[in-house]
């Protein structure tokens, strides 16, 4: 296995470091677990696109030596989407912020979900708009203040797994910056997966969120994703008044019996080339 | 033995803070650096590589 040191030069365009994220802003932490896995999978680097929206953490796919784009804001889902269609044989890995893939982005992800395509989304979620000074986003928690909430935040947070799931997404799991080894387990896993799969990295955002919220130190934020993240199979067993405040991490739901987009297409092809009227289901 | 990236180090503080044997401290400069008189206390776990978000400090184990 190679060292992270081997991979930061194996993997990253040359003359891209130091990168422009915060001091101990977690994206790097999720790039790098990002690049352990892929590693890991032991995928070539022209087998892998990475697509991303717009945002802090979408300035990871500028950095990363793979078939990279940087998209519209919100829209890395759609991108993503036709190049799987037009390239099935590539591994496409969308990357894509809080704010980007659920709010810009939250109609297109849905739908991704619903189609079931083979895309792996990792949502960097930092509970805020970063780049443009911290406004919140619809995963910045109930009770969080923000530029745009001085006053405290009144609206729920999604749970973006959740929502995925129930879109149709076949494979979701969540893990911290805190938690690296098990970032890593659930990118593998998730890059593995035939279907949609998307993987909440939640990550810490020093500057603009935990500066308005008594976690100003990188390692505080760290620390506090290691209070809060519980592993799923003790979640499991845990009671409402012990889940208060919590989330679970690990991989959150699985399921293979659904068609992969790309794989139904195909059969799609087929049929109009074989001249023969489509079978009525 | 740790292999520091200085240029790529912004100070954060993570690793100094989560170095189970207190090797690491922050410099006046702003920088990630082993505390004098500490050299030879790290037991290379891999926490402050594992966790640096600017890839500005790796582990080398003994005889790697």
């Amino acid at each position: 296995m190679k060292s992270m040191e081997e991979l930061v030069n194996e993997y990253f365009r040359p003359n891209r470091l130091p990168h422009l994220w915060c001091p101990g802003c977690g994206n790097g932490v999720v790039l790098g677990a990002l690049l352990k896995a892929i590693d890991a999978e032991g995928l070539a680097k022209d087998d892998v696109a990475v697509i991303s929206g717009i945002g802090c953490s979408s300035r990871a796919s500028g950095y990363v030596d793979f078939n990279t784009g940087n998209t519209l804001h919100g829209r890395a889902l759609p991108i993503s989407t036709g190049l799987k269609m037009a390239r099935p044989d590539l591994n496409v890995i969308t990357l894509s912020g809080d704010g980007d893939c659920s709010a810009i982005g939250g109609n297109h992800l849905i739908h991704a979900a619903r189609r079931n395509i083979g895309l792996t989304l990792v949502v960097f979620n930092n509970s805020i708009y970063g780049m443009t000074g911290g406004q919140y986003s619809p995963l910045t928690p109930q009770g969080a203040r923000a530029t745009t909430a001085p006053y405290l935040t009144i609206e729920p947070s999604f749970d973006i797994l959740a929502l995925a799931e129930a879109a149709g997404a076949t494979f979701t799991a969540r893990a911290t910056t805190y938690h690296v080894p098990i970032l890593v387990d659930v990118l593998r896993k998730g890059i593995r997966h035939e279907g949609f799969s998307i993987i909440e990295a939640v990550t810490g955002c020093p500057t603009n969120f935990g500066r308005q919220n008594k976690l100003a130190a990188p390692a505080m934020m760290m620390e506090w994703q290691k209070e809060h993240g519980v592993m799923k199979a003790a979640w499991d067993k845990m009671d409402p008044a012990q889940r208060e405040g919590k989330f679970p991490i690990g991989v959150l739901s699985e399921r293979t019996d659904l068609k992969e987009y790309t794989k139904a297409y195909d059969e799609i092809i087929e049929r109009a080339q074989s001249g023969k009227e489509a079978a009525s289901a | 033995m740790l292999k520091f990236y200085t240029k790529r180090c912004k100070g954060c503080g993570i690793c100094a803070h989560f170095c189970p044997r207190g090797v690491l401290e922050i410099t006046e400069l702003n920088k990630s650096a082993i505390v004098p008189g500490k050299e030879n206390d790290c037991i290379s776990c891999g926490q402050c590589e594992m966790r640096c978000p600017d890839y500005a400090i790796f582990v080398k184990k003994e005889g790697a």
